[in-house]
């Protein structure tokens, strides 16, 4: 393990998806190091889910060069909790652990769903939802962990908890993320990199050298702000 | 006609739809209980003949006394292990084969167009066959039993699998489930609410196809007792004989739906009760 600590632990290159006579992904370039945490910008629509579903090996239809190294672990854009099981056995479901039952409890207990264990699903809110899917993700402990916008249906507060609780997982078992989000000042407080999906490639990839807990006002994050922005075709601004 | 027209006086009894509370399940038994009072009357007078139908009291004393020396029990009975066999065996191979057929290409392709032309067939139609195959026994009454249960299981069970939520599939694949435990966690409870709805039909169908089998050569059973009932004018038995049959499709269906309820617990809908 240890020698192969910082290499890729995924690698695409010239990545391509075609719907119909549409083309979403158009020779994507991306790799990804273990332990690094890389956020992904892009307009709805840009090809982010596509990319991910790819990554996670769903998706047969792709052209180009796909390598992960070790297992994945993903949280879908909308929950997919399996809504005939209660919300643990969705967080040990396929779970290959001594302890299935303990680890989906503990793993509960950090999203703050201690006590929803035995709920069904479908009585979930929202949030609830997004936050279990994101136990069942985290619990799996992988190599890379792919994360389709797992925040959107959090309110702020729980939202800067959850944030914690991923960098302070991401620290203890130093997983690669793929972030998915449309928020640019998240894709600053967690990701060592940020990328852009824009017409199907990746159209901008910038480091983001500084140092965690990090704040927004920060002047370095701030000019980082303004180029994503840019590169969003959004120009600063316009925005509040 | 009472209660329709309670309803339209009451707009909040017709928003809150499922819940009917006790007076209006009071107000629903009204109507039945003065039809069986006409019914007890005309039969008293003699307005209607026992030879047309039996008056009530006759039919209960008929109950009584039928219970009491053992021919009632004993046609149940016979009956009840009829369909219960036939339903076995007909759930046994249309689920068998819905799962064959739902879970690969090959079974379906194999399997699906002949059950789709089987399925064409008038299940009464085949009683002849049926006796030129299976002789007079018991035989026949089960095969026709096991014939009409098997295909709404199959029809639905394969429907069921196959529409079971494709996004939920890649869930077990990213959970890395073998395909044994994808189809255990997945699709079988996926598929499981219309195989119950299958269940409630082929049931239906069941007792059907009971009561048909039975009437046509039967020396024992509940259609037996009817038909030799007939050739004395005893309309009372008669009718004895079709409430029994009414009333054990009543129970078969109360237990499926108690089975439902556990089953689907986790739906929104069961989950409001
Ligand atoms: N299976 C599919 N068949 C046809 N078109 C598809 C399919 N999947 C995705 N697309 C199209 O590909 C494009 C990219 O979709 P994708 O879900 O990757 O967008 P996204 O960047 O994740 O958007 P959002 O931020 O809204 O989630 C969309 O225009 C979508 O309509
Ligand atoms: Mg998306």
């Amino acid at each position: 393990m240890a020698t192969r600590l910082s290499g890729p632990v995924t690698r695409v290159e010239g990545l391509t998806r075609r719907f119909g006579d549409r083309t979403v992904l158009d020779g994507v370039d991306l790799e990804i190091r273990r332990g690094e945490f890389v956020a992904l910008l892009g307009r709805s629509g840009s090809g982010k889910s596509t990319l991910l579903r790819a990554l996670a090996g769903l998706d047969s239809g792709t052209g180009g060069r796909l390598a992960v190294e070790g297992t994945v672990a993903v949280a879908f854009q909308e929950p997919r909790l399996v809504p005939w099981k209660r919300v643990a056995a969705n967080v040990a479901l396929g779970l290959d652990v001594p302890d299935p039952a303990a680890a989906a409890r503990a793993a509960l207990a950090e999203v703050g769903l201690a006590d929803h264990g035995r709920a069904w699903p479908l009585t979930l809110s929202g949030g609830e939802a997004q936050r279990a899917s994101l136990a069942r993700a985290l619990v799996r402990r992988p190599d890379l962990l792919l994360l389709d916008e797992p925040f959107s249906a959090l309110d702020a507060l729980t939202r800067i908890t959850i944030h914690r609780l991923v960098l302070e997982l991401w620290a203890r078992h130093r997983p690669g993320i793929l972030l998915v989000t449309h928020d640019v000042d998240e894709a600053l407080l967690l990701a060592d990199r940020v990328l852009v999906l824009a017409d199907g490639r990746i159209t901008h990839d910038s480091r983001v050298d500084v140092a965690r807990p990090r704040h927004r006002d920060h002047p370095e994050l701030l000019a980082l702000r303004a180029a994503l922005l840019t590169a969003l075709g959004v120009t600063p601004e316009e925005t509040p | 006609m009472s209660t329709s027209s309670l309803d339209l006086a009451r707009p909040r009894a017709r928003i809150r739809l499922p819940r009917p509370r006790l007076p209006r399940a009071g107000a629903r038994l009204l109507s039945p209980l003065v039809l069986l009072a006409v019914w007890q009357l005309a039969g008293s007078t003699g307005i209607l003949p026992d030879r047309l139908l039996a008056a009530p009291d006759t039919i209960a004393a008929t109950a009584v006394e039928l219970i009491r020396d053992g021919t009632l029990p004993e046609a149940i009975g016979v009956s009840l292990r009829r369909a219960l066999v036939g339903f076995a065996l007909g759930a046994a191979v249309g689920v068998g084969l819905a799962l064959v057929a739902g879970l690969s290409r090959f079974g379906e392709n194999a399997l699906d167009p002949p059950m789709q032309m089987l399925r064409a067939l008038p299940l009464f139609g085949l009683i002849p066959l049926f006796i030129l195959w299976f002789g007079i026994g018991e035989t026949p009454k089960v095969a026709i039993v096991a014939f009409g249960v098997a295909f709404p299981l199959y029809l639905n069970t394969f429907a069921g699998i196959r529409g079971v939520d494709g996004k939920l599939a890649e869930v077990g694949q990213v959970l890395r489930l073998g395909r044994a435990a994808l189809v255990r966690h997945i699709v079988l409870p996926g598929a499981l609410p219309q195989t119950l709805v299958g269940l409630r039909q082929s049931l239906g169908i069941a007792w059907l196809a009971l009561i048909v089998a039975e009437q046509i050569n039967a020396s024992s059973g509940l259609g037996f007792m009817i038909n030799d009932a007939r050739e004395f004018l005893r309309t009372d038995i008669v009718v004895l004989g079709l409430l029994v049959y009414a009333l054990l499709g009543l129970v078969t269906d109360a237990l499926v739906r108690s089975a439902e309820r556990r089953a689907l617990a986790w739906r929104r809908g069961f989950l409001a009760r």
